[in-house]
């Protein structure tokens, strides 16, 4: 099974987590201001790339926190774990 | 008419017997209504404070857990997350422990919440202890990687748990409505260590 690193617990097995979808999609600031089309794309729609995305997990059996992955799309190999209050790291 | 007393009866109240089964090579019990107690202290500020009433100081590592011995007796204090704690003492001490705390915390950000009766306590020890858990729990558990004072939050057998390393035998927190199906899971894992008839 795979291992996912949680920056408090170390590597667990894929089971103790939870996805969480795109990372680092800012709310609106000005919430009241945006037409529906607006609020579609901020609600629904997400990226989609072939190779490094950061993404939102969090460690439900675990320490139930949230945290940010980069994981490659495409061999699934995580490049990176952060705890939300950090910058997104380099990957290559 | 009858009257209703009311008793207390722990999630394995009646499996005692059928836990000592798996002796002498898992010696397996419940240790029933352990007073505990979840603390969330984001403000570091009162840590000192609450050690004072805890008589341990609060773990800093992740996945650890603290033991020491204050004004209520031995206390064991776990790591749950950056900055929550489960508190673990003697039992019928939680209301006791909840107005220390809080009056440690003061007006500081922060929570005490009684949780007692959301799990329950099993203890595992004996010679093969570490190998029925590694049945159904994915951590390993061996000395070189989880020594004492190891706290972790994972699954046995699909059930979520808190397992504590202590010096002789572990301990795994369950939720109450657990209880019943992890200490059949338990007993039926270990089958291969129960002491054959002759
Ligand atoms: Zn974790």
């Amino acid at each position: 099974m795979q291992l996912i690193p949680c920056p408090w617990c170390g590597p667990r097995e894929e089971v103790e987590f939870h996805y969480g979808g795109q990372a680092h999609v800012a709310y609106p600031a000005e919430p009241a201001e945006l037409s529906d089309e607006e609020w579609a794309s901020f609600v629904f729609f997400r990226d989609n790339p072939r190779g490094p995305f950061a993404e939102r997990w969090s460690h439900a059996a675990g320490c139930r926190r949230w945290f940010n992955a980069v994981r490659d799309t495409r061999s699934y190999e995580l490049l990176a774990v952060y705890r939300p209050d950090q910058e997104r790291p380099v990957t290559t | 008419m009858t009257a209703d007393i009311a008793t207390r009866r722990s999630p394995l109240d009646g499996w005692t017997s059928r836990l000592a089964e798996l002796a002498p090579a898992v010696r397996l019990a419940e240790r029933p209504f352990v007073s505990q107690l979840t603390l969330r202290l984001p403000d570091s500020s009162r840590a000192a404070a609450v050690s004072t009433v805890l008589g341990v100081e609060l773990p800093s590592a992740p996945c650890t857990f603290a033991k020491g011995t204050g004004p209520h007796g031995p206390v064991e204090v776990c790591w749950l997350g950056p900055d929550e704690y489960l508190v673990l003492a003697q039992p019928g001490l939680q209301r006791t422990l909840e107005s220390a705390l809080r009056a440690a915390i003061g007006d500081a950000h922060g929570a005490v919440v009684d949780v007692s009766a959301q799990r329950t306590t099993l203890t595992l020890s004996g010679p093969n202890a570490r190998d029925l858990l590694a049945h159904g729990c994915a951590v390993d558990l061996h000395p070189s990687v989880s020594p004492t004072g190891t706290c972790v939050q994972t699954l046995l057998a699909q059930a979520g748990i808190i397992l504590l390393v202590r010096e002789a035998e572990f301990v795994v927190l369950v939720r109450a409505s657990f209880a019943t199906y992890l200490a059949a899971w338990l007993l039926d894992a270990g089958t291969e260590y129960r002491e054959q008839p002759t």
